[in-house]
């Protein structure tokens, strides 16, 4: 009987968010436009090969630095290679690398800040204490750092972002289970002698993951910039792979011919990352209990 | 607990955090795939070479041992030897602090600058033109990359509109540096600005529901008065704190910031080690930084609780 109602009071709890939000989504036009907007980018980026039939990176030194014109939408570069292609392509790649550098981090913090809040005590201590050391390095310097001693690339950029995204995913979940696992629900699951393997993935986790998820969504938008930034200086996805930050650092040798080169790159990245933010501040919206 | 023992407490507390920085930083070495040594020299060094450099960062002893060399050179301010410049790291990076401290000192002023008109602007009619104006700010702010920010300040003051400001240097004495740090710092300001924008907002809404706001209205003091005078007074003591929290979010971007002007700072030194493959003065300058964040996050806490005298001591 009690296990019953253990499992029913949780999963009742977890699909209150989850029917609330099928009910309620199209209704919030933050989250609208932000699926609108994420959704073209992502169709625009798989549909790159259809859209433009120059390879991203196939050079034209005889047409290098051309203005915007019906054979190339948006111009060459420095290189000849159109700025169009690399513009879709550079989406694929900066898109791709960002989801999954969203989704480490998102999976250690989480399985972390269980254990933190869960457990407490010593485990809890040397956790937290882990946190308070990640979080004193700026963003920035902590991730430029790693890449340069791991090596440049996607493979780096993945290591180091989850070496310093956790820790946000951590202190959210460790601070939802603290306040969740005094809750009847949970008293009762351990009472009938469940697992706490089976409370925490059962019972906990799907009450307390939503605020995770919620963070995901405006942390994606920092790891963007991130990778964004990591190819700016060199670091990050390497040439002549396209990304939007390389095409930005390669365009400001030209800035005072050619503007667009790293103007537009840019404003990719920007309309992009208001898009995610949008559906972040759409589900926050949204799941929020009433 | 007083005040005094609160203090103390917090800096207590700061111990175990900057030994865990000099930890993570003395750690950095041994994620370099394969033999760091040979990675940091090129495939041209010499064994000889290689195993000197084994010896100076102590990479022949045990782990312990090596963490005690490091801990010993660094009570003494050693951060090993440029590997690029053959001279201290520390002279290369103290010599390159104060640009960075103006530029982080700088950024922060026009941060609040910004942030605090808008903020009563939004504030003053809540849900109103002028409120959802603001409100939106923060939204396509925060996705701006910083870098690019800059190149934009630089393509629009610096390349157009009179070349109102130069393109990069950082000037000398106070006004030259006022006038030539300009686009940095505003750069670095609006990469801050949104997220103060957005606290000191949500903050001034909340003070202005607040009893003693309601009594002073209903002594007809006016709107204005009541904004600035009362409540604005209060909100900036919440400001502090999210300023102090982000502190990490922009002194990480002065690294970039400082790359685009081309501004002889800690953050350049450290981008062009990297080219130079320079690893103590790249691991100095992550070092710094750290233990500079951890006494801003430690200055903040102080400050607040200076400020609010409603912050609890226990």
């Amino acid at each position: 009987m009690t296990i019953a109602v253990a499992e029913g009071i949780a999963d009742a709890l977890a699909t209150e968010h989850r029917s609330g939000f099928r009910r309620r989504w199209y209704r919030t036009p933050a989250f609208v436009a932000g699926i609108l907007i994420v959704g073209t980018v992502i169709a625009v980026a798989i549909a790159a090969p259809l859209l433009t039939s120059y390879s991203p990176n196939q050079q034209d030194l005889n047409h290098v630095l051309q203005g915007p014109s019906s054979k190339h939408w948006l111009g060459t570069d420095q290189l000849g290679r159109d700025e169009f292609s690399r513009l879709l392509y550079g989406a694929r790649v900066d898109l791709r690398v960002a989801f999954l550098a969203v989704l480490f981090p998102f999976c250690l913090g989480t399985f972390l800040g269980c254990i933190a809040g869960y457990y407490g005590r010593f485990l809890d201590t040397i956790i937290m204490r882990l946190v308070d050391i990640v979080v004193a390095f700026p963003f920035y310097v902590l991730i430029i750092a790693l890449v340069f001693v791991l090596g440049p690339g996607a493979r780096s950029i993945y290591i180091a972002i989850t070496l310093v995204g956790w820790v946000s995913y951590a202190r959210i979940i460790r601070g939802e289970i603290l306040v969740a696992k005094r809750q009847e629900y949970v008293l009762a699951a351990q009472a009938a002698g469940f697992r706490d393997l089976r409370i925490i993935a059962r019972h906990l986790l799907p009450n307390v993951i939503t605020q995770a998820i919620v963070f995901a969504m405006s942390d994606i938008v920092l790891d963007i910039l991130a990778i964004v930034t990591l190819g700016y200086l060199g670091l990050g996805i390497q040439p002549p792979t396209p990304d939007w930050g390389g095409m930005i650092a390669d365009g400001q040798a030209f800035l005072t011919t050619k503007w667009e080169l790293s103007t537009i790159p840019g404003v990719a990245v920007i309309l992009t990352a208001l898009g995610l933010s949008l559906i972040g501040d759409g589900l926050a919206d949204l799941l929020r209990p009433e | 607990m007083d005040r005094f023992a609160y203090i103390l407490r917090r800096l207590v507390q700061a111990v175990p955090v900057v030994l865990g920085v000099t930890v993570l930083c003395f750690f950095m070495i041994h994620l370099v795939p394969g033999d760091p040594a040979r990675t940091m020299l090129g495939v041209h060094a010499t064994p000889k070479k290689i195993a000197l450099l084994h010896h100076e960062w102590g990479l022949d002893r045990s782990l312990p041992a090596q963490y005690e060399l490091f801990m010993k050179r660094l009570v003494h301010g050693n951060l090993g030897e440029s590997l690029f410049y053959n001279v201290s790291a520390w002279s290369l990076i103290s010599g390159r602090l104060p640009v960075t401290l103006w530029l982080i000192g700088y950024g922060t002023l026009l941060s609040i600058l910004i942030a605090i008109p808008l903020a009563v602007l939004a504030a003053s009619r809540k849900d109103g033109a002028r409120d959802q104006v603001v409100r939106a700010v923060p939204l396509v702010g925060l996705g701006f990359p910083p870098f690019w920010l800059g190149i934009m300040l630089l393509l629009a003051f610096g390349l157009h509109l009179g070349r109102l400001f130069p393109v990069g240097g950082y000037g000398t004495g106070v006004t030259g540096h006022l006038h030539a740090m300009f686009l940095p710092a505003l750069t670095v300001a609006l990469g801050i600005a949104p997220i103060l924008i957005r606290s000191l907002r949500a903050s001034l809404l909340q003070v202005l529901e607040s009893d003693y706001i309601t009594t002073a209205r209903s002594k007809g003091i006016s709107e204005t008065r009541v904004l600035l005078r009362h409540a604005l007074r209060n909100a900036v003591v919440s400001t502090v704190s999210v300023l102090g929290v982000n502190i990490g979010f922009l002194v990480g971007g002065t690294v970039i910031i400082e790359q685009v002007f081309a501004l002889p700072g800690i953050g350049q030194l450290m981008l062009n080690s990297i080219l130079q493959r320079d690893f103590p003065v790249v691991q100095g300058v992550t070092l710094v930084f750290g233990i500079m964040v951890v006494f801003v996050y430690l200055a903040t806490d102080i400050l607040h609780s200076l400020l609010d005298p409603r912050v609890r001591f226990d």
